[in-house]
């Protein structure tokens, strides 16, 4: 038995879309989005949740969760960079705003800062390559970034991060 | 240069808006659409010449004809916008400018194949732009542009965005359906014959969202509108894509047939300054490179791309300058191709792992001529043996590269 549950507001969105397809194999995807919109992060107790909901074992989700990238299968920083690697950010600069996160931040791909502020991962094209160098930050695009843009946003991440506190 | 078939609103402020969408020509193919029958929407799009602008390249409407007539079961239209091919970014404009354009269009297209339910798969990470779609087809339900019935007409027309997870290999149609269906993005078997897809074992049709997009104005117009446009064989426009050091790298709507080094010049402002091309990636990633010399003699349509030994892909044209190593960008593209492989099939799953490991030894001045030799073979092995064409676009790209800048790779070499 599962101890995570949905919010309500989830929950009726997940009824909602379930109606939407044949089967209702189709709501892999969309019940973990909603599991990471809510948590940050797809738990091992959330798949259960996951599985009760659309009669599957639980390593079916585990399974089919691990085949795309997208699903944090552990918790994250608050901020999430992803800094796109692939030819076009390359070719404008992207190693060196990598470098940048390294030198300022001090961590690397698939790390997350010491006080759990920034996670930093380095992802496959992310379709901006017209914006190249660009990285996303919780989702939100980047494009046409330097090292000083890189360096604002951080700082913005830090001072936003000191004013909730 | 430019033309305006499916980019004519982009630069229209607020052209994401059902308001300003209506006003600036959209929903307009609605009322002609319900006063042909089906069989000739199919005919009007298979005459234009309208080809899948995803890659492939393959005609639009013998694709529809596929669809089988008078079965009972429900038959589908998915629209594919996972978009995740390196270069190319034409997709998400119309998602972000022109949202209601491809809601028109499949409104058209699920006509024409008697479809009444619409899914468009879009990559995960485009949140922002699925979140403008969301935003567009509420627009169209609560104006009855669909729904119940479509502006009145008795036809029942539902779409519903799909968000992808992540991975490359969803982009193939077949393994998006498996992602659709709930199951890991595995690319299927395929039939000895033409048939249609399946969606859990309904007929169902896959189209790339800037194909889909193209047909309102092929219903409004006629197919001869269409193919006044572009060359005999390669008829209409296409969004093409620029990336890398150009002054003005983005998405420009072309005819087919502009000479390529024309479009980097005129349309992409040439190269930055103190920049000289050496090479061009044409149509996203998975497409044989060109040297600076061949770029100069490369026409942008299918054939003519075909003729100098690549291909049109998705139009995405990568451009790569004289301070890169070769060797780097080959490793780059591998390392891209090692982490997206779905994994199914063993050629695809460990030539792409031992081409990526051969390239690091090289970079790292480890590596020896008999390692150049192993990559063509390992190349040669994953080509024609795999369920798809990742394999062989893998192969397409590394080996080009190596071939056409095998001095960068020796210079590397013990």
């Amino acid at each position: 038995m599962s101890k995570f549950k949905y919010t309500p507001e989830n929950e009726a969105k997940f009824q909602e879309q379930i109606k939407r397809y044949p089967n209702s194999n189709s709501m892999m995807l969309p019940a973990l989005w909603l599991v990471q919109e809510q948590e940050g992060w797809v738990s091992p107790d959330a798949m259960i949740f996951v599985a009760d909901k659309l009669n599957k074992t639980p390593i079916e989700i585990y399974e089919f969760a691990t085949f795309y990238t997208m699903f944090n299968l552990k918790p994250i920083g608050t901020y999430h960079i992803e800094l796109c690697k692939t030819l076009s950010c390359m070719v404008m600069g992207s190693r060196d705003l990598k470098k940048f996160i390294k030198d300022t931040i001090g961590i690397g791909p698939g790390e997350t800062s010491e006080d759990g502020l920034f996670h930093f991962s380095e992802v496959e094209c992310l379709g901006a390559c017209g914006g190249a160098p660009m990285f996303a930050l919780n989702g939100e695009y980047h494009e046409n970034q330097s090292i000083d843009s890189l360096k604002k946003v951080i700082e913005e991440c830090r001072d936003a991060s000191k004013s909730s506190k | 240069m430019l033309v305006k078939v499916v980019s004519k609103n982009f630069d229209i402020p607020n052209s994401h808006k059902l308001e300003v969408a209506k006003a600036n020509g959209r929903y307009s193919s609605i009322e002609k659409l319900f006063s042909m029958q089906p069989d000739d929407v199919t005919d009007q799009v298979t005459k234009s010449g309208l080809r899948g602008k995803g890659g492939g390249g393959a005609p639009c409407g013998p694709k529809w004809k596929l669809m089988p007539k008078d079965d009972p079961r429900p038959a589908y239209l998915i629209v594919n916008g996972d978009e995740s091919e390196p270069g190319t970014f034409k997709d998400r404009q119309i998602f972000q400018y022109d949202p209601h354009l491809l809601i028109e269009g499949i409104i058209c297209s699920s006509y024409a194949i008697n479809a009444h339910d619409a899914y468009i798969y879009v990559r995960g990470e485009y949140k922002w732009f699925i979140d403008r779609l969301n935003e567009a087809i509420k627009e169209a339900y609560d104006a009855g542009i669909i729904g119940e019935k479509v502006m009145g007409h008795d036809y029942r027309m539902d779409i519903t965005v799909h968000r992808g997870g992540g991975a490359y290999i969803c982009g193939e149609k077949s393994a998006l359906i498996e992602s659709l269906e709930g199951k890991r993005g595995h690319p299927r078997l395929k039939p000895h014959g033409k048939e249609c897809e399946w969606f859990f074992d309904n007929p169902a049709t896959v189209n790339n969202v800037e194909t889909i997009a193209t047909v309102p104005f092929i219903v409004e117009n006629g197919y001869e509108a269409y193919t006044a446009y572009g060359t005999e064989k390669s008829p209409g426009t296409m969004l093409f894509a620029m990336s890398g050091p150009v002054k003005n790298p983005g998405v420009y709507e072309l005819a087919f047939g502009n000479k390529m080094i024309d479009v980097i010049n005129q349309i992409g402002g040439g190269m930055q300054d103190g920049k000289k091309l050496k090479a061009v990636i044409p149509g996203g990633s998975s497409c044989p490179i060109l040297t600076a010399s061949e770029v100069e003699k490369a026409v942008l349509d299918y054939e003519s791309m075909w003729d100098i030994g690549s291909t049109l892909g998705t139009g995405g044209m990568m451009i790569i300058d004289d301070s890169m190593n070769m060797v780097d960008v080959a490793k780059n593209l591998i390392e891209f191709y090692h982490h997206e492989s779905c994994g199914q099939c063993t050629p695809c799953r460990e030539g792409c792992g031992w081409i990526d490991k051969i390239l690091a030894k090289v970079l790292a001045g480890e590596g020896t001529k008999k390692d150049l030799e192993t990559i063509l073979d390992v190349c040669d092995t994953m080509n024609g043996k795999t369920i798809c064409v990742f394999a062989p676009a893998v192969k397409d790209i590394i080996k080009s590269i190596l071939i056409k800048f095998e001095d960068e790779f020796i210079k590397e070499i013990k």
